[in-house]
């Protein structure tokens, strides 16, 4: 993969990396959708996934990796990036990449319901797997792993 | 020497409404494919020709509740699942039973977490449990046999007398008694043990 991606994307690159022929950017998250628009404009005309990595307790705690395909629709070459952004822990949010790619909104709505990443613009922004009414988060790491179960050991 | 005399004691049975209407329900259990997990490919491998469910009566499957009267819960219970599979049970005609099929509906099995129920039997009323994870179609077929034999002793109409309880000290009371009729010369020996063949009964103390 040539480096002419990150090259574009010029001064809204923090960090970038290209192993492996695949590129990884680090960006800053108020930047998000202006690199996202950016790098659909220069071909990567499919959003493939929206993921979350909860860092905690490293701050800033919320990692959001975006993982974009070029599919090429008149031949050539296919082409991956991976954009990572960083929000903290403290009032987690980011703007919705729905405006870019109408796909993200399911990715987002998981995103939010399990970690509690809070998308600003989002036009649905409701718990995806979880039931209505629960509280918390359950992929944060500070989550009780077990249930509710009645536990032996402790009531001997 | 009527005309009726054994005209009819080839084509006639008598019974008890109960033993009809039991042996009705209990011959025609038809399920409700409510399969959640790998339990439900153990539950449709006991409908194939192999194992065939179909022996015990209970091969029609229904895919609505309202024509069901029998749950078979195979599978993990979500707690997103629990108020559907409530609703579910809710609208099934009475008369209605659960199967808890394997470990997880039983007590959550492995999934000791946040988003799984530990046990149907919290939200629905459990008739038979099976064990395994998941259980073999023969183990579902005794916890089938095992639930026929509850619907068979179930009273619908005809109330079954009770069972007689005797209180443990009336009990003794009617022993001595009892011994007391068979020993030759009661008079003789008031105060010892009495004994009569195979049972030995101590005087009564205080």
């Amino acid at each position: 993969m040539d480096n002419s991606h990150i090259a574009a994307l010029g001064g809204l690159v923090l960090e970038a990396s290209d192993t492996l022929n695949e590129a990884t950017v680090h960006v800053a998250a108020e930047k998000i959708i202006e690199v996202l628009s950016l790098l659909k404009s220069r071909g990567f005309n499919r959003l493939s996934a929206v993921s979350g990595v909860d860092w905690h307790p490293r701050e800033p705690r919320f990692e959001l990796v975006y993982n974009l395909h070029a599919l090429p629709l008149k031949g050539g070459k296919q082409e991956r990036i991976r954009v990572k952004c960083r929000v903290s822990g403290a009032a987690p949010e980011i703007a919705s990449a729905v405006p870019v790619w109408e796909g993200a909104g399911w990715y987002e709505r998981e995103i939010f319901d399990l970690l509690g990443v809070t998308f600003t613009g989002h036009p649905d922004m409701r718990r995806l797997l979880m039931p209505e009414g629960w509280v918390g988060h359950p992929l944060r790491k500070d989550f009780p792993i077990h249930g509710h179960k009645y536990d032996y050991a402790e009531n001997k | 020497m009527s005309f009726l005399e054994n005209r009819f004691e080839q084509n006639i049975v008598t019974t008890t409404v109960d033993s009809v209407f039991n042996w009705a329900r209990k011959s025609s259990l038809w399920p409700m494919s409510f399969g959640l997990a790998c339990c439900a490919i153990e539950m449709i491998a006991s409908t194939t020709a192999r194992f065939d469910i179909a022996r015990f009566g209970s091969e029609v499957f229904r895919p609505s509740p309202r024509q069901s009267d029998l749950m078979i819960v195979a599978g993990t219970v979500t707690l997103k699942m629990a108020p559907v599979l409530k609703r579910l049970y809710d609208q099934m005609p009475e008369p209605k039973w659960v199967i808890s099929m394997g470990a997880c509906s039983s007590v959550g099995g492995p999934f000791n977490t946040y988003a799984t129920l530990q046990g149907v039997d919290k939200i629905v009323p459990v008739d038979v449990y099976v064990t395994g994870c998941p259980p073999r179609p023969e183990n579902l077929f005794y916890a089938l046999m095992k639930l026929q034999d509850k619907i068979d002793a179930t009273p619908n109409l005809v109330k079954r007398p009770t069972e007689v309880h005797l209180e443990e000290a009336m009990l003794e009371e009617f022993k001595r008694s009892v011994m007391i009729a068979q020993t030759q010369n009661p008079a003789a020996e008031p105060s010892g043990p009495i004994s009569s063949g195979l049972v030995t009964l101590e005087p009564r103390r205080g």
